[in-house]
């Protein structure tokens, strides 16, 4: 066993302690409540935590296979994220060959650029080619009604759902000294961090928030973000062992994920109050879709990776 | 050889029903009704020849045995493959639409009420390739309602199938489908045709999912 798969099986079963203890939480408080009333704060909470389980499963399966099934991991996210997006936005019949591409050209090329390492053409693929090349497709058809509306909204969806997800997995084509083998870690960094500020912001919210950010947008507070991203950041500072940063530089890197994730989740709720839903899909009980579920990570993804790249390579 | 039929029937209808979870992630919302097993007859919308298949698929599965979606005989007896997967993979009750035959519609349909099935009809008679959400109802479904007034109706909205495949495109979109279940109406004492058709249509269109696009 090399020491990255030892690494991972320690972070899995590290995340499995939590989930038992959360699982263990709630079944407790569940057996103490009457049985002839449920509560259903608590059943959404443990229909939540079972859908974390498979979760942690599915992460730590994929990174274990190594690269190739993190590729088609996120490559799957991106599929159903981008399902869910299209879902939302403005489109006519005009537009079905365009949106056929892309589904079925640009996310697949786009992984399979990031999976081969050519780091200058995943970073251009879409916001050059893809967007010079799918409206000239739409036009084509001939329908001008909402034009502008249809294609930045085609080309949204692609930058968010399969651009800034392939930053996840694109990590690992990283080159950085010492640490390419283990560069897989450095997804699992970035996840862990993210979420678990995510988990702590809304509790933390939930009981000293006072100060809305966007008040009538989302329930997220100034107080409930500072502990979170504070938490992230000694949780990043924790986990340098996994990391090519050094203890600050690893807590320093947590916390702008952290922050850019949390305000990210702010830009994904207004957009759903636009469209007037309440969740992405249905697809992850309890949780909603995939962008719900990963609307953090998404921001943060291709800012970490950047940061990692300017300052780490 | 039968028993051949009835399986490679079988196996057909989980590769539909795959096929449609994996690229629609179909889903039912049961806003009106609980997924039980009792008689129904769900009316829906019109748009696109994947509409029966999808309600079909995401009805769970003790539904899924006893429901028999009304179709177009011209439609599913047309070739050999149609001709198998309409009448045994579906179960289809088949209404021969030829203005020549006159083939008792209602009376087939009434007897397949009448053996315990729950049923799927679109009452609009054609697929809808306007702009309007709903055609005109036709009378089949007041006629069953009169008939059997114990039947619940239930509306049934299947939405995004335009957007998925539109009339004349030839690679689907996975978008997601959603098909929401109503609460079920019944023909009233002294309800005209005409006031029960309009009643039906209003529900239905209700369930139709506010997205502001």
């Amino acid at each position: 066993m090399t020491s990255t798969t030892a690494d991972i099986l320690l972070l899995a079963f590290g995340s499995f302690s939590i989930l038992i203890a959360l699982t263990v939480l709630g079944e407790v408080l569940r057996a103490r409540q009457p049985a002839d009333m449920p509560n259903p704060v608590l059943e959404t909470y443990m229909t939540r935590v079972q859908s974390w389980w498979g979760m942690v499963a599915f992460v730590g399966i994929a990174l274990l296979t190594g690269k190739v099934g993190v590729m088609i991991l996120f490559a799957f996210v991106s599929f159903a994220a981008l399902r869910e997006f299209l879902t939302l936005t403005a489109k006519t019949q005009a537009d079905h060959i365009a949106l056929a591409l892309a589904f079925f050209v640009v996310l697949p090329l786009q992984y399979v650029f990031v999976g081969m390492g050519w780091t200058g053409l995943f970073a251009i693929f879409i916001p050059v080619y893809a967007f010079l090349l799918l409206p000239i497709v739409s036009a084509l058809r001939g329908n001008a009604n909402r034009f502008l509306v249809r294609v930045a909204e085609t080309q949204w969806a692609l930058m968010i759902t399969v651009f800034c997800v392939s930053h996840v997995p694109a990590l690992m084509t990283l080159d950085l000294p010492d640490y390419s083998e283990r560069a897989v870690l450095l997804i699992a960094f970035l996840v862990m961090v993210v979420q678990l500020g995510d988990l702590l912001e809304y509790f933390f919210g939930r009981r000293i928030g006072r100060t809305k950010i966007a008040p009538g947008l989302s329930p997220k507070t100034w107080e409930g973000v500072a502990c979170g991203v504070t938490c992230a950041m000694i949780i990043g500072g924790l986990l340098s062992w996994i990391t090519p940063f050094a203890p600050l530089g690893a807590m320093a890197m947590a916390g702008a994920a952290s922050l850019v994730g949390m305000f990210g989740s702010i830009v994904f709720a207004a957009i759903k109050r636009d469209r007037g839903v309440k969740d992405w899909s249905h697809l992850i009980p309890g949780q909603g879709g995939f962008v719900d579920q990963l609307d953090s990570v998404i921001f943060a993804a291709p800012i970490f990776y950047h940061l990692t790249r300017y300052f780490y390579t | 050889m039968s028993y051949l039929r009835q399986f490679a029937a079988r196996i057909t209808g989980q590769a539909i029903r795959i096929f449609a979870r994996a690229i629609t992630a179909v889903r039912a919302d049961w806003q009106g009704i609980e997924p039980v097993p009792r008689q129904r007859v769900y009316f829906a919308n019109h748009t696109s020849n994947a509409d029966m298949p999808m309600i079909w698929s995401c009805l769970p599965p003790a539904l899924r045995r006893d429901v028999r979606p009304v179709a177009a005989a011209d439609y599913w007896l047309k070739n050999k493959l149609r001709a198998f997967v309409g009448p045994e993979v579906f179960n289809c009750v088949l209404i021969d639409r030829r203005p020549e035959v006159d083939d008792k519609p209602m009376d087939k349909i009434l007897a397949a009420l009448d053996e315990g099935s729950s049923l799927i009809i679109f009452p609009e008679g054609n697929r809808n390739m306007t702009d309007d959400p709903l055609l005109p109802f036709k009378a089949g479904l007041y006629n069953m309602g009169r008939a059997r007034p114990d039947v619940d109706l239930v509306p049934t909205w299947v939405a995004n199938l335009t957007s998925i495949m539109p009339k004349g495109e030839v690679i689907p979109l996975p978008l997601i489908c959603t098909v929401t279940f109503g609460a079920p109406i019944h023909v009233q004492d002294g309800e005209s045709k005409d006031d029960f058709l309009r009643r039906a249509a209003d529900a239905l269109a209700a369930l139709a999912p506010q997205v502001r696009a």
